[in-house]
Formats: C-alpha cells, sequence, structure tokens
C-alpha cells in the first residue's frame, strides 16, 4: 500500500496547461490527492475536469506542468503506463465485454500467469476476496450482459482493485444511478479510501460533492477558481465558484391568483410500450397561473402520462381537457394549435432535429405558417429575424442561427427547445425532465423561465425525477408510483419525507390541498 | 442482382451522414472517383489497352465535340431525372430502388395520353405528355410509399417488386391493347406502339444533332427540385422526416404523409424520364423487349448512384449525371478503338458507387475529427 504520510501527497499534479485549437482547456491547475481521501473535481461541462483527468491516464500529454507520483516526476504517456504506475479509472461509460464472465472481463489484457494457459481460476479467487473486501458483490463467474448498471459499476472498481490500482479517478460515477444506488456506492468509495487509497470524484452534482468529499476543486474554464471543503462551504458556495456568480437554485416566486382549469384529465389509462398499463385511472387538475409538478421515480408511467397529453400516444380510455378542447384522441399538431407546449423528455429525439441549424429548429413548429411561409415558400428574411430575436430572448449560446443543432451543448439545446416551446404563448405548457443533464447555470435560466409562466396565467406542468427540481418549481406537488397519483400536495406542506414515502407507493393519509 | 447491390449500399450511405457544406465534401468524392478511374486504368492494361489514350479516347468522345457532348447530354437525362427523384426520396430517409418501374409507368401512361390525343398541338400536347409521365411515376413510388408509410412495408422490397409488375404490365399493353395494328396486320407482332404523334416529338435544340428538349425539362427539374427541398415548407418537413421523424411528429408533421409524398416526388421525376425517352427517341415508339432494362438503359438504377455521387443535392447531380452519361457514350467509342469489351463501363460504374460510397466514411471521419478537437473538454 501507498506510503500514507501526509507530506507529499500521494499524486501532485503542478501547473498543469493544455491547448487545444482556439481553447485553453487547462490553465496552470494545480491539483494534489492525498492517501484516504476523496478529492472533488468540481465543475461544468466544457470546465477542464475530463482534460486534466485524461492526462492524468495518459490519453494526452500536458503542454505545460508537471506530475509527481510520491513525490517523483513522471511521464505518463499512455493508459497502460498509467495503469502501471497505479492509477485507474472508473469511466462513465462503461469499458466491458458484455458477452465475457466479469473473471474474464478483469483479465483482457493482463498477462497471465500461466504463460499461454487460461489463469482464470486464480482471477476469480482474487476476485473474490476483493468482492468481500470492500463489499462489492461481485461475482466472478456471472456474464456481464446478466448485470445490472450498479453492478456493472462495480466491475469496473474490482478491474481497478485488481490491476494495484492506488489512485483511483471515478468520472461522474452516479450518472448511472439510482439514488439508493448511490447511497451504496458511497460506502464502497469510502471504504477504497479508508484503505489508504487516494480517490478522485468528478461530478458537478452539488450534493453528492458535499456528501463525500473530503476536499473540492472547482475549475471553470480551464481555471481553479476555488479549493474548499464541504466543512467550509454550501451548495451555493460552490455553484457561485462553478459558474462565475451568484446562482439561484430556487427561482423566485410571487404568488398568483389561479383562474380557470385549462388541463384537466379524467380517470386517463394508456398501455406502455411493453402492453404493460402504464397509467391507471389517473385524474388530475391544473388551473391558469399554477405550476404542477408531478414527482416520482421514472418508469412510473410519467413518460406515458406525458405522451397521451401531447397525442403522441393513444390512451385506452378516459378524458384529456386542453383549455376548454377534448384532445383525448387527437393529434400532436391539433394538440398544439389548441395551446399545449411540449418539452419532452429525450430533447434530441422528440425535441428538436439534431441535423436542422437552429433557424431551421425554431420554426419546425410553423414552418408552414405566416410570416415564415408564403404560397408555400420559405421566407428566410422573418425565420432569420424571428430565430435571432429567440437566441438573443432565451440566451442560446450558438455561434450562429445557421449552426448545426446537434453541435451545441445540453443547455444550449434545450434553451433552444424553451425558446420555440415558449414564444408559442402556450395555455398548458408540460416540460418532462427539463434541466436533466442541463449545467447549473442553463438549469436556473430554464427554472426562471417556467416560473415566470405563472404571470402569463399558463397552466404549466413539470415532470421531473429531481425532487429538488419539483419543490423548488412548483405550487402543487403530486407524486406518481405505478401509473396512478398517490396524492397531491401543497409546495408548502410538503416535505421531502412524506413525497419520498409516496414515491415508493404510500398512499397518502389525508388530502390537503 | 445490380438492384440489390446499390440497395445494400444504399443503406450504408444514409442520409444522416450527408452535408456538402465543406470543401472536403466536395475533395472527397472527386478523388473517388480519380482512385475508381485508376483502378479501372489496371483493368485496361490486363486487357492489353493502353489506359491514358483509352480514357483519352472515352472522354474525347463524350465531351470533346459538339455533337459527343450532345449525345452525352441525351444519355444524361434519365439519368439526371431519376438522380433527382432519388436525392429527394433518401433526404425524406426513404430507398427508392424502384425507378426502372416508375420510368415504365410514366412511359405508358405519357404514351396513352399521346395515343389518345394525336391531334392537340405540340405547344400543350407536350407538356400534357410530360406531366402524364409524372402523373404515372408518381402513382407507381405512391403505391410504396404508402405501403410503408401505412403498413410498415420495407421500401426497398416493395419497388423492387414493383418494377417487376411495371414490366409485365408493359408487356401486356404493347402486346395487347396498345400495340401497333399495322403490326397485327403484317402478322409480326412485334410489341411496340404505333409511330407516335408527331406533335408530341421533343423538339431538336440544334440543328442535325440528337440533343433536344428534355434536356431542359431535366435541368428546370433539378432546379425546381432544389428549390423544392430547400426553400419551400414541403421540402422542410420532407427533409424533417428524413432527419428525425420522431421530432417531426411530434411538431405535427405526419410522417406517413411525407413519406408517401417522398416516393410520389421520386416516382415522378422517374415517369418524366420514362416519357422524355419516348417521345425524345429516333422511333418515336414504345418498344419492349420484354424486360425493363431495353427501355431504361437500367437508368432507375444508375440514378442512384449518380445521386450518391453528388451527395443527395439536386444540383450536383447535374455534373455527376454528365460523368456517367459521358461514361456511356465514351464506352462505346472505347469498345471501338482499343477493342475492350463495353462491359468495363459497367465495372468502372460499379467501382465508382463502392469508392463514392466507402469514402463517405472517410469524409465523416475527417470533419469529426475536426470537431472533436474543438469539443475536446465535453463530458456529456
Amino acid at each position: 500500500m501507498p506510503s500514507q504520510s501526509n507530506a507529499t501527497p500521494m499524486l501532485q499534479m503542478k501547473g498543469i496547461t493544455k491547448r487545444f485549437p482556439g481553447v485553453l482547456a487547462s490553465d496552470h491547475v494545480d491539483f494534489d490527492v492525498r492517501a484516504g481521501e476523496v478529492h472533488t473535481l468540481l465543475g461544468e461541462n466544457g470546465a477542464g475536469k475530463s482534460t486534466l483527468m485524461k492526462i492524468l491516464y495518459g490519453l494526452y500529454q500536458q503542454d505545460e506542468g508537471e506530475i509527481f507520483l510520491h513525490g517523483k516526476p513522471v511521464k505518463l504517456t499512455s493508459p497502460a503506463n498509467a495503469i502501471a504506475h497505479g492509477i485507474g479509472m472508473i469511466h462513465q461509460h462503461f469499458m466491458l465485454v458484455p458477452t465475457l464472465t466479469v473473471a474474464e472481463n478483469v483479465s483482457l489484457g493482463l498477462k497471465s500467469s500461466r504463460g499461454v494457459l487460461s489463469d482464470l481460476k486464480n482471477v476469480s479467487k482474487r476476485i473474490t476476496e476483493l468482492s468481500k473486501a470492500f463489499g462489492l458483490h461481485v461475482y466472478p463467474d456471472e456474464y456481464v450482459w446478466q448485470l445490472s448498471v450498479g453492478e456493472r459499476q462495480r466491475v469496473e472498481i474490482i478491474k481497478a482493485l485488481y490491476r494495484d490500482a492506488s489512485i483511483l479517478i471515478l468520472d461522474e460515477p452516479t450518472a448511472v444511478l439510482t439514488p439508493s444506488e448511490v447511497d451504496d456506492i458511497f460506502v464502497i468509495f469510502r471504504k477504497l479510501a479508508d484503505d489508504g487509497r487516494g480517490l478522485v470524484f468528478i461530478s458537478h452534482k452539488l450534493k453528492e460533492v458535499l456528501d463525500l468529499s473530503d476536499r473540492i476543486t472547482v475549475l471553470r474554464h480551464g481555471k481553479v477558481t476555488g479549493y474548499t471543503t464541504p466543512a467550509q462551504s454550501d451548495r451555493h458556495d460552490l455553484a457561485h465558484l462553478m459558474v462565475g456568480r451568484a446562482v439561484k437554485l430556487a427561482p423566485d416566486k410571487e404568488y398568483v391568483e389561479t383562474g380557470e382549469s385549462l388541463l384537466s384529465i379524467k380517470d386517463l389509462y394508456v398501455t406502455g410500450d411493453r402492453g404493460r398499463q402504464a397509467v391507471q385511472g389517473l385524474s388530475l387538475e391544473v388551473k391558469s397561473g399554477e405550476i404542477l409538478g408531478i414527482a416520482g421515480i421514472s418508469g412510473n408511467g410519467q413518460r406515458e402520462l406525458a405522451e397521451a397529453i401531447a397525442g403522441l400516444r393513444t390512451p385506452q380510455s378516459g378524458k384529456i381537457t386542453i383549455a376548454h378542447h377534448d384532445t383525448t384522441f387527437s393529434k400532436p399538431g391539433e394538440i398544439r394549435e389548441v395551446g399545449l407546449s411540449y418539452v419532452p423528455e429525450e430533447r434530441m429525439k422528440d425535441g428538436a432535429v439534431g441535423e436542422f441549424d437552429v433557424k431551421e429548429n425554431m420554426i419546425l413548429l410553423n414552418h408552414n405558417k405566416a410570416p415564415f411561409c408564403k404560397n408555400g415558400f420559405l421566407n428566410f428574411r422573418h425565420i432569420r429575424q424571428h430565430s435571432e430575436e429567440l437566441v438573443k430572448e432565451y440566451a442560446v449560446k450558438t455561434p450562429s442561427i445557421d449552426s448545426t443543432t446537434k453541435n451545441l451543448s445540453g443547455g444550449n439545446i434545450q434553451k433552444l427547445i424553451m425558446a420555440r416551446e415558449l414564444s408559442a404563448n402556450p395555455k398548458v405548457l408540460l416540460a418532462s425532465q427539463p434541466t436533466r443533464g442541463v449545467d447549473i447555470g442553463a438549469a436556473e435560466y430554464i427554472h426562471e423561465r417556467i416560473s415566470q409562466q405563472r404571470q402569463r396565467g399558463t397552466a404549466s406542468v413539470v415532470i421531473s425525477e429531481d425532487l429538488d427540481e419539483v419543490m423548488a418549481l412548483s405550487d402543487r406537488i403530486a407524486v406518481m408510483f405505478d401509473g396512478k397519483i398517490m396524492g397531491i400536495v401543497a409546495q408548502k406542506d410538503a416535505t421531502r419525507e412524506s413525497i419520498g414515502l409516496m414515491m415508493t407507493g404510500e398512499q397518502q393519509q389525508e388530502s390537503v390541498a | 442482382m445490380t438492384a440489390l447491390l446499390i440497395s445494400f449500399f444504399s443503406y450504408r450511405f444514409h442520409v444522416k451522414t450527408t452535408k456538402t457544406k465543406s470543401f472536403i465534401g466536395l475533395i472527397i468524392p472527386l478523388c473517388a472517383v480519380l482512385l475508381a478511374l485508376a483502378i479501372g486504368a489496371i483493368m485496361l492494361l490486363s486487357l492489353g489497352a493502353n489506359p491514358i489514350s483509352g480514357y483519352a479516347t472515352m472522354f474525347g468522345a463524350a465531351f470533346g465535340s459538339v455533337e459527343g457532348f450532345s449525345e452525352t447530354a441525351v444519355k444524361s437525362i434519365p439519368l439526371l431525372l431519376v438522380g433527382v427523384g432519388i436525392c429527394i426520396a433518401f433526404r425524406a430517409n426513404v430507398i427508392n430502388i424502384g425507378g426502372e418501374g416508375q420510368m415504365v409507368m410514366g412511359a405508358l401512361l405519357a404514351t396513352a395520353i399521346a395515343l389518345a390525343f394525336p391531334d392537340i398541338p405540340s405547344l400543350l400536347l407536350i407538356p400534357m405528355v410530360l406531366l402524364a409521365g409524372a402523373v404515372g411515376g408518381a402513382f407507381w413510388g405512391a403505391i410504396a410509399g404508402a405501403l410503408k408509410a401505412y403498413f410498415n412495408v420495407s421500401e426497398i422490397l416493395s419497388t423492387i417488386m414493383l418494377n417487376i409488375v411495371a414490366v409485365q404490365f408493359m408487356n401486356f399493353l404493347l402486346r395487347g391493347p396498345m400495340i401497333d395494328p399495322a403490326e397485327i396486320a403484317r402478322g409480326t407482332g412485334i410489341p411496340q406502339t404505333m409511330r407516335l404523334t408527331e406533335n408530341a416529338d421533343l423538339p431538336i435544340l440544334i440543328e442535325g444533332m440528337r440533343m433536344h428538349l428534355g434536356v431542359v425539362v431535366a435541368l428546370f427539374v433539378a432546379v425546381a427540385a432544389y428549390i423544392l427541398l430547400w426553400r419551400t415548407a414541403m421540402g422542410f418537413r420532407l427533409r424533417s422526416v428524413g432527419y428525425n421523424p420522431h421530432a417531426s411528429r411530434y411538431a405535427g408533421i405526419s410522417v406517413p404523409k411525407n413519406v408517401t409524398s417522398a416516393l410520389a416526388f421520386s416516382g415522378a421525376m422517374a415517369g418524366i424520364a420514362g416519357a422524355i425517352l419516348v417521345f425524345g427517341s429516333e422511333s418515336h415508339r414504345m418498344v419492349t423487349d420484354g424486360g425493363s432494362t431495353g427501355f431504361t438503359g437500367s437508368a432507375g438504377f444508375n440514378g442512384i448512384v449518380v445521386a450518391l455521387l453528388a451527395g443527395l443535392h439536386p444540383l450536383w447531380s447535374i455534373p455527376s449525371a454528365l460523368l456517367f452519361g459521358g461514361m456511356l457514350v465514351g464506352a462505346n467509342a472505347l469498345q471501338r478503338a482499343a477493342q475492350v469489351p463495353s462491359a468495363l463501363i459497367i465495372a468502372l460504374n460499379g467501382l465508382i458507387v463502392v469508392f463514392v460510397v466507402s469514402s463517405e466514411y472517410f469524409k465523416q471521419r475527417t470533419l469529426q475529427a475536426g470537431r472533436v478537437e474543438q469539443e475536446e473538454d465535453d463530458d456529456e
């Protein structure tokens, strides 16, 4: 095991600089890891976290700066070289062969101790030992394709441990996990650190960072903007360091008198993709000027509900009324005409045409209406003008309105979709997972925009897995479980505990709201 | 067989990989053609011919003189029209292997109109027969389109099979209802129509040559297709459905309607090509030899190659069609001058397809590499 001395950190990166054409991806970054700690690298997409770690893992060479391992300067020229130095990386996208067993995956690329003969038995034995030591519950003879995402991740950890990694780079390890899996994996990470390893935790989720880290280094635009610890800072401080300005993690709320009911759903039944009853007798009412949040673990019928409202999925029975029109069996185009705007869950699949440029996506809904279209011909003067305005108004960061949409960042594509949807002046706004995978700055902006819909008198529905988001945005919170609404509570009466209980199928006790 | 080969390659040449905005997008297909010609040179050598003089003969015959160019232009007409139709279909992510059948159906309807109304003056009759060609082809394309859109029948299979149906329908009509009465009187029974009315003859553009009005029509259609795809709401919907049917559907664009109309447009253009083949021919009648290629010269298939080389762009299809048309003209000259089989040209066509389609991978990689550099630090 590596030295436990606090005097020399296991790893020191000093003045690391990396330039790409036109970008300074890493600008004189200092970073170190001591044995027994979890050191977090926090930053938004594009802040330089990945570049720094790719340098450490030997995928890139730095232009300037030095790397020291246990006080000695090293040159890491390739991943194989980095692994030999005891650096292991748990990739966000797993590098496993599904048709092989765990043991086979672990031994891939390693020399067998028995020459040309396989020594899978020894590998299996060692895997079992490691698994027991850290509570990983990984079994060497299982096939990888049979494993859940959480289990596959633990196989990746075993892979690194098997190669005697003393420094572990964890690249957004929680991105693919459910909340309870996150809790489990954090226990494992802590054990690995206690065993004398140094862990680099890469993340942009503030709550997790505060839960897990010993120290935190924040990056922005390739520069270090702060070193801190969970004891010294809270979510607002971290967000400030990440974004470079104070960030409102919850939008301001103005009380608005609610008006007539604009969206009403009665006794709705919807069939899911595999013939399952995804929505089972659901009823809802949303009034003008209010935001109804729908919380719940994904896969409990939220997607099917949203698709049924938007007309993308035909309900089995029940009734959907949007702005006094029965739209239960209407086509998506007809439902938009009535006044629905929809921000879909999968923005690249349903929300935008990736290969279209920005301006084309801006007019996707009303390309055939004046002034964008006259006698069947597109009027590019109006299209350009409209797009320029929206890009400006909604702060979409794009080189130009002629840029291909799929090259924009997730947050900016989402802003583009928001711009298009909200500029239609909806009577009902339906937003599914509006900030999933979106950076903090864009999420703040999107929340602000949804919140403003109150004043416009829109009836809004926000479906989200992120409980914090639902609590921050909504006036009322409905919890969905197994295709049904478990209960609806007013935001002021809602607690994480009561909602958490309903999310697991507990019926609401007394009805409030 | 050709159809299957081409459809296989067409699949790989998925519409999403197609953006011809950059310089690289232009250079790489050109290199592919040059490479194909280089391999063709080796083939010429192995046949005992001098490749340099061989190619000189070939391209000289096709482009070296006004007469040659006139021939090339005439040969290019059906290639260009079918190719432009393919551009539209592929942009909507629909694969059309039914150009042959659509040409035949367009030609049949146009011929029927000419037979029925021989006395209408040229000024009216020519537009009428061209329109009839478009309608016939569009109808045949729309059948496959509707099958795909509403019953999820693979358009690759349905268009190929409709080719066979169209050919048999042609054989039936030309042996029976539409046969030249003189053939029956003489008892020879050659399956062909009578000499069609002179009012429907496509006017010759240059005295003493074969270049006729069809050239102008084909160029006009290519420009119209460009305008359709990028300047109209209709084209916007076709492209949107081709790129992302999910987002299109959600935006209120009907996917089935646009899939059907994409194949209808595609078929219409092949149908016009069929009509032009009839009314621009020397014999001014429609003849069948029992198959489709005798009539179309395989333009229904080769048009796909034209469109692929053009990067699915209607305007780039113009030089692309001239290249392939020129090779057809040059092939005969080459055969005469160097005594090599003209089948060599078919091999050369095939080589160009293979190189152009594979070059698409290369192009994507180059473009992607440029992009990755810039976005290197994007985690997700």
